[in-house]
């Protein structure tokens, strides 16, 4: 890389961070408890609109895997999520009426509390509906996976989409709050990702699943982007490009190897396609928050009128993270 | 007759504490070095929460680095403290806080009793030390290193880039033979007190100062100058990845550490609650007498290493994406791609099927529809018979196949008239087993039932692409396996030429054939390839077929060709 494209995306990457802290003026803090934040704790940064349903399991979830505390963004949710929020210890909390698109989908926002209270911690950026796993993670901690990453001097983790769906129609069976929503939606694609480098940013394009498979078959450069890196020792002078597909400094989308071997590697389980799928996508569809103009709402909606099913005969039934680190969805790298 | 162990602390405290308190009140001294980094008030509460037992000392602190000299320095004090003060102990263990015993003192103590004068020290020459990681190895000893490989990165390099192109070459002390091992190690009372008494010590200690990581070779170097008896091996289990980095063990490794029957392992991860509360719990039954086995649980960790380092072949995810060239095995398992065969044979795929047992595609490139076995819409790793998302990245969909499909042999048809995007990487790829029949394209025109104009036009089309492909299969990079018949040559004697292929293609196919598929009607075909060049059109790509004559497609298959031969 030139000297002149250094300089570019330094720029850039200031231009972001800039911006952050402009768009912190659109948020209200609802309950500030970061004072209670220690300098060892793993944060978890997220945004969220209309989630009451899932937030209970999603709390949990991360609880148990021994996360400290959780800074969220609610973008104005009109059904008890914020109150649910503002009662957990553990949870700091912000609120936006402000524009989820002019915010580049909340990225603005989180790289703003990143910045404030994310400098030297392990940061770990997900939506309501995704939920990380990675190797060893039924018997290992999150901090035993930190403190490996510390001691191995690598500063970001990489976690690829992995979207889950149910065997039947979308709508089949309704999710109750506070269930694992992996009861329900536990299937998913097993091998047709397709990936493509970022020479720009040095990252990975990781496209595919049930979701190129069904919705975009005929238009697949359309097909959401599936690649993510989660996890980050975070500095304050890093920023998020787009959503958590890549960062800057370029550095840090280097989550994969290029020389034959095997990075280690996580899955964030996507529990998108619940019976609220429906609702969601048509409400996101007249709101029109969404990228690229919502493109990809759309493609659901138009195909949601006959309520499809995204299972096929060829669909893997989630077990384990040995399962996906055996189908080659993830790596244990050199952790041992 | 007694063992002592000499600590090293930096971090989690509260372990080492535990540890120590573990040796310790089972009746072996410990003397303890901490970090000077670490905060007194910490230090403080360290010493505190071991005040109540006697056999324990702590030494003078001092800043350590990792692969400078304090290190060394620091072992040589805790060392000097433990002979002066516990003139009973006979042999010295070198322990770190992240140590954990996974054995009973009570058996090494037995174990180190049977074997009064052996010094356990990896202690091994450089000629001969195939782990070193990082590049350096007999440099270690040649070059000066005064800067810090983990602080001062930049200096660290440029020094020995300078170093290197002044050809400087450090002068080795006489009696020093460089060897090199693991650091932690348990020496005789005899042995580590000459050593620190040397006369020559104040010279060793100069020259080691400015090696590179001494504390790796330090004592492995000049325990050969005193040691009676060396097992050149380490009590201690502490495997490395690729990096030299060592392994960590966490509560999941619980089986293996047993297994290993070693007496002391490192490093342990500090919040292994499980793991510590097992071994330091004491009540662990006893393996007397049992050799400590490492080896036993290597398998898991040369896993991970060449995990790291190679991956699985033929796949590529979103932590592994290799180079071109770097596959290391483009695809996961061989594969045969038949091109031509079924134009030639009415049947081919079913025929295949019955004869091999393995999976037989059709066109998996035809542009209309992936043609998957079975006319499947979906197949195995959930792929779509979409056409565009195939194109979309023709490559990775049939990565996915076959990654998707290992553990069974996939076939399938290839031809001019489907998508060429793959011929490259079917060329490129080891894996694959490509036949060909050239120029059978023309025997679907010559059934088909199209205005001859059309037919000429398409021919032609058609000649074009094949000619094409059959340039990269014959390219000085191809790599795959490549048989290339023209359709003259090929139905000269077919029945040998497909037991060729069936030989290589799977296990079913060791007897002769019996069956044969069922060939095209051929009546005619010299002239219908003479009409295509009165036309203005040349035909190559087929052979020789003479006009008029037709070709005695009958006689070139008995129907039962076992009886023949």
């Amino acid at each position: 890389m030139g000297a002149l494209t250094s300089y570019r995306l330094r720029l850039e990457r200031k231009r972001w961070r800039v911006r952050a802290f402009r768009k912190r003026r659109e948020l209200r803090s609802v309950v500030n408890r970061t004072s209670a934040i220690r300098s060892s704790d793993i944060l978890v940064f997220s945004t969220m609109r209309n989630e009451r349903a899932r937030l209970e399991y999603f709390l949990r979830f991360y609880r148990e895997l021994g996360v400290n505390h959780f800074l969220m963004v609610d973008n104005a949710s009109d059904d008890g999520s914020r109150e649910f929020l503002r009662e957990q210890r553990d949870v700091s909390l912000w609120t936006t009426g402000a524009s989820y698109k002019r915010s580049r989908f909340g990225v603005d926002w989180l790289n703003w509390l990143q910045m404030r209270y994310g400098h030297g911690h392990w940061t770990l950026v997900v939506d309501p509906d995704e939920f990380f796993v990675y190797p060893f993670c039924d018997t290992r901690p999150l901090r035993a996976l930190t403190d490996w990453l510390d001691a191995s001097s690598i500063k970001s983790f990489g976690a690829m989409l992995l979207d889950m769906y149910p065997k039947g129609a979308i709508s089949d069976v309704p999710y109750t709050p506070g269930q694992n929503p992996f009861e329900i939606a536990n299937w998913f694609d097993s091998s047709n990702y397709t990936i493509k480098r970022n020479r720009l940013y040095g990252n990975l394009w990781v496209q595919g699943g049930p979701r190129a498979r069904a919705f975009f078959s005929d238009l697949p450069e359309r097909a959401p982007a599936l690649n993510k890196i989660p996890l980050v020792k975070w500095h304050r002078s890093y920023t998020y490009v787009s959503s958590t597909h890549m960062l800057l400094p370029r550095g840090l989308n280097q989550v994969y190897d290029e020389w034959g071997g095997e990075k280690a590697s996580g899955c964030l389980l996507h529990a998108k396609f619940l019976d609220t799928f429906a609702e969601k996508s048509a409400e996101e569809l007249t709101r029109g928050q969404h990228y690229a103009n919502s493109h990809e709402y759309r493609a659901y909606h138009s195909k949601l009128k006959d309520d499809p099913s995204l299972w096929c005969k060829w669909s893997e039934k989630y077990i384990n993270w040995r399962q996906l680190e055996i189908l080659g969805l993830m790596s244990k790298g050199n952790w041992a | 007759m007694s063992v002592g162990f000499v600590m090293l602390v930096h971090t989690a405290l509260d372990r080492a504490s535990q540890v120590a308190r573990h040796w310790a009140s089972r009746d072996c001294p410990v003397v303890i070095h901490a970090d000077k980094r670490v905060p007194t008030k910490r230090f403080r509460a360290f010493m505190e929460s071991l005040s109540d037992l006697e056999n324990i000392r702590f030494t003078s602190r001092r800043r350590c680095e990792w692969g400078t000299w304090s290190l060394v320095a620091a072992t040589q004090e805790v060392s000097e403290v433990m002979l002066r003060e516990f003139p009973e102990v006979r042999h010295v263990y070198f322990a770190s806080g992240s140590c954990m015993p996974l054995r009973p003192v009570s058996e090494l103590k037995d174990y180190l009793a049977k074997r009064p004068n052996t010094d356990f020290i990896e202690s091994v020459t450089i000629e001969d030390v195939p782990w070193i990681v990082g590049g350096l190895d007999h440099e270690r000893f040649t070059l000066r290193f005064p800067f810090s490989w983990k602080r001062q990165r930049f200096l660290f390099d440029r020094y020995v880039q300078i170093q290197r192109a002044l050809r400087v070459r450090r002068k080795i002390p006489e009696r020093i033979d460089p060897h090199m091992g693991s650091q932690w190690w348990c020496l005789t009372r005899q042995t580590l007190s000459a050593l620190l008494e040397d006369p020559d010590r104040a010279t060793f200690d100069r020259y080691f100062r400015r090696v590179w990581i001494p504390d790796e070779s330090y004592f492995q170097t000049l325990v050969r100058l005193y040691s009676r008896q060396i097992e050149s091996r380490s009590l201690t289990l502490s495997k490395f990845d690729f990096q030299g980095k060592p392994h960590i063990f966490y509560d999941d490794h619980l089986q293996l550490l047993r297994r290993s029957d070693c007496f002391v392992a490192r490093k342990i991860w500090p919040h292994a609650d499980r793991l510590y509360e097992t071994f330091l719990s004491g009540s662990r039954t006893t393996m007397a007498g049992t050799e400590p086995s490492p080896e036993k649980i290597d398998r898991v960790f040369a896993q991970a290493v060449d995990r790291r380092t190679r991956g699985r072949a033929g796949l590529t995810m979103q932590s592994r994406f290799p180079n071109d060239g770097w596959e290391n095995g483009r695809t996961a398992a061989t594969y045969s791609v038949f091109e031509g065969f079924n134009c030639l044979f009415n049947d081919f795929e079913q025929w295949l099927t019955r004869r091999t047992g393995t999976r037989v595609h059709g066109n998996l490139f035809d542009p209309r529809r992936v043609q998957f076995a079975g006319t499947e819409s979906t197949y195995n790793g959930a792929l779509s018979d979409s056409a565009a998302l195939r194109d979309y990245d023709s490559e990775a969909f049939l990565i996915n196949l076959i990654w998707a499909t290992r553990g069974e042999r996939q076939s399938f048809q290839f031809g001019p008239a489907d998508n060429q995007d793959i011929s490259w990487f079917l060329a490129k790829d080891s894996n694959a087993q490509v036949n060909v029949i050239s120029g059978a394209w023309a025997l679907p025109l010559f059934h088909s039932n199209r205005n001859f104009s059309e037919i000429r036009k398409e021919a032609a089309r058609l000649q074009k692409i094949e000619g094409e492909h059959l340039n990269i299969l014959r390219s000085p990079y191809t790599k795959a396996r490549v048989r290339i018949w023209t359709l003259a040559d090929f139905i000269q004697d077919p029945m040998t030429n497909l037991q060729d292929i069936l030989d290589e293609t799977g296990p079913r196919s060791s007897r002769r054939l019996t069956e044969v598929p069922q060939m095209i009607d051929m009546t005619g075909f010299g002239q219908f390839l003479q009409n295509l060049k009165n036309q203005g059109m040349k035909p190559v790509l087929m052979g020789d077929f003479p006009a008029g004559n037709d070709v005695a497609t009958a006689a070139a298959i008995p129907a039962k060709p076992y009886l023949v031969r």
